[in-house]
């Protein structure tokens, strides 16, 4: 089956539709790796099982033959059961790609009404047959019940996580099958190559883009325009593109759910690229720790090809272009661009100087674009509705929307893409429902390792590249870790450290013996060894660090520690002085003692103590000699009154 | 003309690659551990940053300079980041300065002291690396290593070989040879350049000073020196001097005064090899056979040819090289004529070269009865050191002779020592052989410094095709091109470090290119200046032929002079693949490129299913080994003693139902 030309592409997206539409209702099962890691693939197979079995499975072939007529493109392999026509109650059942709200997983989404039932067992997939499939009811217990108001969600727009959310990389995540290439289609895939190589020129592409606006998601925010003119006027007899898909931050997971649950769109982001800088061999390096990403890009590129929308000649241009999918071997580095040109070619993967950029020389010393999966995914939209529909997401030097991975003591941890300069407080309150527990906001780490801490006084911020930078954080690949009053400042600036430093590359010598060094600094102000020297010689090195790196990882490897010292100083200050954790999250800085009050003499503690450091009569409150005690807190573990403060 | 201005002052641009060159026209010398000219540019230690406006700070190695760039190299922020770059480099360094064999030579040590680095405020260096000192030639120490990875980049890009590369991450990251195995268990050639470029004691020349001054001090030791001609051009450098001044006289009368009883040149032994040589090239020129002929005077170079190809080896010449001759005709000959029993003459090479300490330590090089040719070699940096200890003002020493009758040399195997001098010298004393007079004695067409050189020289009628190359990666780069037929020589010379024995890698620092050239030159100055500059005219070695040898290319001169190669491996050790039992059979199967690429891992799938089987397990002990020296037959499979080639994926289950189980051992 091949696609010869844009009107076959329209036609078969038509077709695909009107089949989709013989399926009156649809489930749709959540297989993101965070609800499949729940078990969502049982739902979804007890869920077919039993819609099977009622004769009521309707498959997207069956659905296509029965709507046969004009447009019906011949050689279509026909893989489904057929055990019932569409005449009757049809039903259609399918995996599809994360929908972000991934802490009420296993999620399963009905279609057309847009109900999303959460934390789906495989014990409720009868009642949804029964209730939801044939009789069009809802469900309420499995509905998303505001935890304020206790009220239930009917649809997914209703829910405060999705209401503020513009969804155009994520648009059709978990609404359809990302492994069936057809599908995609039907949700307006390939659409904007098809309009492409119907007669724009490489040059109107470039400059479509720049008017747009979008600047690179991963991180640095490049303008993509500007960089693709550089890789365009480079001349050479090859040139590559690249996706950029090792997204290694702690915490963040946008491009994985692209890739994992709309892997055409990257494919179609990365022809667009490889049209307009005049590539004809493309690269997705993806991390090899994401299996199912890595598996559904591979067949998301076979079937592109099958369709003839990779290959020779493509869509009846003269356009010719083929993707080849790199594992990682893990090296968080990877994800800096030369790195990851290094290890495409088979080398360690080392950062080199620039000059020379990758656009002109780069992939085996061509000129290549590396452009990051979300970058890349805003792609086809920003062809088909224009630059100015872009910009009207955003600010006016951010425009568009970005992904950001929500997680931490916030409510509602998962996935959301909004428009660019969103306040912080709307992003961490609104849609992510504030707090967990009740507890009081402390402070939000955004861009991962490479961004910035930022307090109280910040959640006005907006969430752009210039608002965010003026700040010392950087929107970086957004990872977002919202933290609570029990967080200690100097901990979390301790725990993105040794991140870094055990995943800096190891080349020069500011990020490889500065990362070691901060490192042990901050280890030895959470010991309570620190003095006033350290803050003043852990500041200097911060910052000689930033200024001295050969490459992004090193350059913005301290900003965790430049802001929280910045921000919070009078924590650390506590640290060293009062040898004092403000937040009693430092083990070491604990002083336990015993409230005599509520001690009744049982003489546990004293038993359990490794060290001997509780000493008294039995009957009598007991007490703790400072000196002596370790700070395990097996005693406050063990007491059974509570008698036990540390 | 495009230009820069350097701190105000204006520099033009010509054809500078970066900002450090240029930087350097305007009288600085910008402070770097990574940058040498001849290697790619790495842009790791960050010590040359400076700031160019518009730009911020940037690494001046790595910053192609540009028309109207403003460059400023002092400010507070260059000097702040130099600063730190140097505490850091120090607080995780072993730093035994006192102790180290790189002591007064360090360069970390020296810009530390430069740029005031007077405390390091973190914490020390917590775990220690074992040191590897596995083989007879290079010492490394991974914990004074600063990861500049210079040594990386000059094993894989001036060698071509890579021994070293960096492992691990983070904070962990090391510079490892493969499989974090030690030198002397991979191809390391002991050429010695990573010792040349090391700025640190993580890479250092094994001392052999001790066992000298052991020999010296022992009475029933008669303690014989023998120089080598790169070394009468560096030495001075230990002491203060230029590169390329001609030390001859004073370095004798310094091996006097240690002790030494007899004072020998190499040239000798240089002489003896060119006349040998020389005969065996002219016999395969007339037989067409085994051409091209390679020298074969350098050990890193012989040592790769037998790793790297060794269908080759016929064509490497069989002489020995001019130490090792030397030895020889100490230990068999002139022992006799001294009287004192062979074991009772400890023979000591000054050279230029690590690899020469592997070199005598080859077990092929002995005398009758075992004994060792060469005793002890010393590097021109560790006589220095011994001279030193023994409180001789180099300066102030008198020029002397060397002994009679091995003091008797010629300017063709003085330049022995420079790359193109080999081949000189047996043109040389080619042409004298032939009879031909060509009218002169120079033979500037395979002079020079090019990494490969090309001549063709007429001899009479005859006419040689040469090349003189000197790197291995260049030699590779030939080898390949022979192989292939794309070139044709006659001869060849070959020196493993660039510039030939002058950059050697037991030369003192800083051994670069320009101080290697300087080496050269004086090298030829001297040749100039002595009276016989043929080989053939070398009455000790015709002394040598007439009392003991015959005549070149006799049997008694391929006993005491020639010697023989074989295949060596590239890396050496055994992985278990299954558990140890005692009294098992072993099964090896090889997993060296050839055989990987042959399915040599899909045959141990194999062999391990079924050596786990009920019926075997307990029997086997399989491992996986580096190479069995049968790469065109394999998968080569050793069972036992029996070496199988030929084995596949396919065939693995019959091979080891027919070589393995008749040879296991019977069940307990």
């Amino acid at each position: 089956m091949v696609l010869k030309t844009r009107q076959d592409v329209e036609s078969f997206a038509d077709e695909m539709r009107r089949a989709l539409g013989r399926q009156k209702v649809r489930a749709l099962v959540c297989a993101g790796t965070g609800c499949m890691a729940n078990g969502s693939l049982k739902v979804y197979e007890k869920l077919r099982g039993l819609v099977r079995a009622k004769g009521l499975l309707v498959e997207l072939d069956m659905a296509r033959d029965a709507c046969s007529g004009a447009g019906a493109v011949e050689g279509t392999k026909v893989t489904s059961d057929r055990t019932a026509g569409p005449t009757t109650a049809a039903i259609g059942v399918s995996i599809s790609g994360c929908h972000g709200f991934c802490q009420m997983g296993p999620l399963v989404r009905i279609e057309p009404q847009g109900i999303l039932y959460v934390k789906v067992k495989p014990e409720d997939v009868e009642e949804i047959v029964e209730t939801t499939l044939v009789r069009g009811e809802v469900v309420e217990r499995l509905l998303y019940h505001d935890p304020s108001t206790g009220e239930p969600a009917r649809t997914e727009d209703s829910i405060p996580f999705y209401r503020r959310q513009v969804r155009v990389v994520l648009a059709n995540c978990g609404r359809m099958n990302p492994e069936d290439i057809r599908e995609a289609i039907a949700h307006g895939g390939y659409q904007a190559i098809a309009r492409i190589l119907d007669g724009m020129t490489p040059e109107q592409v470039i400059e479509t883009v720049t008017a747009s606006g979008l600047r690179g998601r991963g991180g640095a925010g490049f303008p993509t325009g500007r960089k693709w003119s550089f890789a365009r006027a480079a001349v050479s007899d090859k040139k590559y593109v690249i996706c950029n898909g090792d997204e290694g931050d702690p915490g963040a997971f946008m491009d994985r759910s692209v890739m994992e649950g709309d892997p055409h769109k990257v494919i179609e982001g990365l022809m667009i690229a490889a049209y307009a800088i005049g590539a004809d061999e493309g690269f997705i390096y993806v991390r090899a720790e994401y299996p199912v990403a890595v598996s559904r890009l591979k067949k998301a590129v076979e079937q592109a090809r099958e369709y003839g929308l990779l290959g020779r000649d493509i869509l009846g241009s003269d356009f010719a272009f083929d993707i080849t999918i790199k594992e990682g071997a893990g090296a968080f580095v990877c994800g800096e661009e030369t790195a990851l040109i290094s290890s495409i070619q088979g080398k360690r993967g080392m950062p080199s100087p620039r000059p020379p950029y990758p656009a002109t020389c780069g992939l085996f010393g061509k000129p290549t674009v590396i452009n990051n999966v979300e970058t890349l995914a805003n792609l086809p939209s920003i062809i088909l509705k224009g630059p100015d529909w872009f910009r009207s997401y955003g600010t006016p030097t951010s425009p568009g929307t970005k992904t950001f991975a929500l997680a931490g003591q916030v409510a509602n941890t998962g996935l959301v893409e909004v428009p660019m300069g969103l306040p912080l407080r709307d992003l961490i309150f609104e849609i992510g429902g504030g707090i967990r527990s009740g507890r009081k906001f402390k402070a939000v780490q955004i861009g991962g390792p490479s961004g910035g801490c930022l307090g109280e006084e910040h959640l006005d911020v907006g969430l752009d590249y210039e608002s965010l930078a003026k700040v010392g954080a950087m929107v970086g690949s957004g990872g977002m870790v919202v933290m609570d009053d029990t967080a200690c400042m100097v901990e979390v600036a301790r725990f993105f450290m040794k991140f870094t430093q055990s995943e800096s590359c190891g080349k020069c010598v500011p990020c490889r013996e500065g990362t070691r060094q901060m490192l042990a600094l901050l280890t030895k102000i959470t010991e309570g060894k620190g003095t006033p020297d350290d803050l003043e010689l852990l500041q200097e090195l911060a910052l000689a660090v930033k200024d001295g790196s050969l490459c992004g990882l090193g350059k913005t490897a301290p900003n965790p520690v430049l802001t929280t010292l910045r921000y919070f100083r009078p924590e650390y200050e506590a640290h060293v002085v009062q040898k004092r954790c403000p937040a009693g999250a430092c083990q070491a800085l604990r002083v336990y003692s015993i409230d005599a009050s509520k001690c009744r003499g049982c003489t546990l503690c004293a038993k359990v103590c490794p060290v001997g450091a509780i000493s008294g009569e039995r009957g009598k409150p007991h007490a703790i000699d400072p000196e002596k005690c370790i700070k395990c807190g097996t005693c406050a573990e063990k007491c059974r009154f509570g008698a036990i403060r540390g | 003309m495009p230009h820069v201005t350097v701190d105000g002052q204006k520099v033009e641009i010509n054809g500078e690659r970066n900002i450090l060159e240029v930087v350097r026209k305007a009288g600085i010398e910008l402070p770097t551990f990574c940058y040498h000219s001849e290697l790619s540019v790495y842009g790791a230690c960050r010590m040359c940053a400076v700031e160019v406006d518009g730009m911020g700070l940037v690494a001046a190695c790595s910053t192609p300079p540009a028309d109207g760039m403003v460059i400023r190299t002092n400010t507070e922020r260059t000097r702040r980041l130099r600063r730190m770059v140097i505490e850091l480099l120090l607080a995780n360094h072993h730093r035994d300065c006192t102790t180290c064999e790189k002591n007064g030579m360090c360069k970390l040590q020296s810009l530390a002291y430069q740029l005031g680095v007077r405390k390091v405020r973190f914490g020390e260096r917590e775990e220690m690396l074992p040191i590897d000192d596995s083989n007879p030639s290079v010492v490394r120490d991974p914990n004074k290593c600063i990861l500049c990875g210079d040594c990386v980049r000059v094993c894989s890009e001036i060698q071509g070989i890579g021994v070293l590369d960096f492992a691990g991450r983070g904070s962990r990251t090391c510079v490892s040879p493969a499989f974090g195995r030690k030198l002397s268990e991979v191809e390391c050639v002991y050429c010695g350049q990573c010792v040349a470029v090391c700025p640190t004691g993580a890479l250092t020349g094994k001392p052999e000073g001790e066992a000298v001054w052991s020999a010296l001090h022992d009475p029933t030791k008669t303690v014989v020196a023998q120089v080598a001609p790169a070394v009468r051009v560096a030495l001075g450098e230990v002491f203060g001097g230029k590169p390329g001044e001609i030390e001859t006289g004073k370095i004798v009368a310094a091996l006097r005064k240690l002790g030494f009883a007899k004072v020998f040149d190499t040239v000798f032994g240089a002489d003896l090899t060119a006349v040998e040589e020389c005969h065996e090239f002219l016999g395969r020129l007339k037989k067409g056979e085994d051409l091209p002929l390679f020298t074969s005077c350098c050990p890193g170079w012989v040592k790769f040819m037998e790793q790297y190809y060794p269908d080759m080896l016929p064509n490497l010449s069989t002489c020995r090289s001019p130490q090792q001759m030397f030895g020889s005709v100490i230990k068999r000959f002139y022992s006799k004529e001294l009287g004192v029993r062979p074991e009772d003459i400890f023979v000591v090479s000054i050279m230029p070269c690590t690899a020469k300490k592997f070199e005598a330590k080859r077990p092929e090089f002995v005398s009758d009865g075992g004994v060792r040719d060469v005793d002890a070699v010393l590097s021109t940096n560790e006589l220095g050191l011994l001279l030193k200890q023994a409180g001789i003002v180099f300066d102030e020493l008198e020029g002397e002779g060397f002994d009679q009758p091995f003091g008797l040399a010629t300017g063709g195997g003085v330049i022995f020592g420079v790359t193109g001098g080999v081949a000189e010298a047996v043109l040389r004393t080619a042409a004298a052989s032939l009879g031909v007079d060509s009218g002169r004695i120079d033979f500037q067409e395979v002079r020079g410094f090019e990494g490969t050189r090309e001549a063709t020289v007429r001899l009479g009628d005859a006419e040689v095709r040469m090349a003189v190359v000197h790197g291995l990666a260049n030699a590779r780069a030939l080898v390949e091109a022979v192989r292939r037929k794309e070139v044709c020589y006659n001869l060849v010379e070959v020196m493993a470090c660039p510039g030939g024995c002058v950059g050697g890698g037991g030369q003192p620092y800083p051994n670069d290119m320009p101080a290697r050239k300087s080496r050269g030159k004086g090298l030829y100055r001297a040749d100039r200046t002595m009276q016989l500059r043929s080989p053939s005219e070398n009455l000790a070695v015709a002394r040598l032929y007439e009392k003991y040898l015959g005549e070149p290319g006799s049997e008694l001169a391929h006993e005491a002079l020639h010697t023989s190669y074989g295949p060596r491996r590239r890396i050496s050790g055994d992985m278990r693949i299954n558990g140890a039992t005692p009294g098992a059979l072993d099964v090896s199967v090889c997993v060296g490129t050839g055989c990987y690429l042959r399915g040599s891992y899909d045959v141990i799938d194999v062999f391990t299913r079924l050596a786990e089987s009920d019926e075997f397990i307990g029997r086997v002990n399989l491992k996986a080994t580096f190479c069995l020296e049968q790469c065109d037959r394999g998968v080569s499979v050793k069972v036992g003693d029996k070496i199988v080639t030929g084995v596949t994926p396919e065939n693995a289950e019959r091979v080891f139902f027919e070589e393995v189980v008749p040879r296991l051992p019977q069940e307990r």
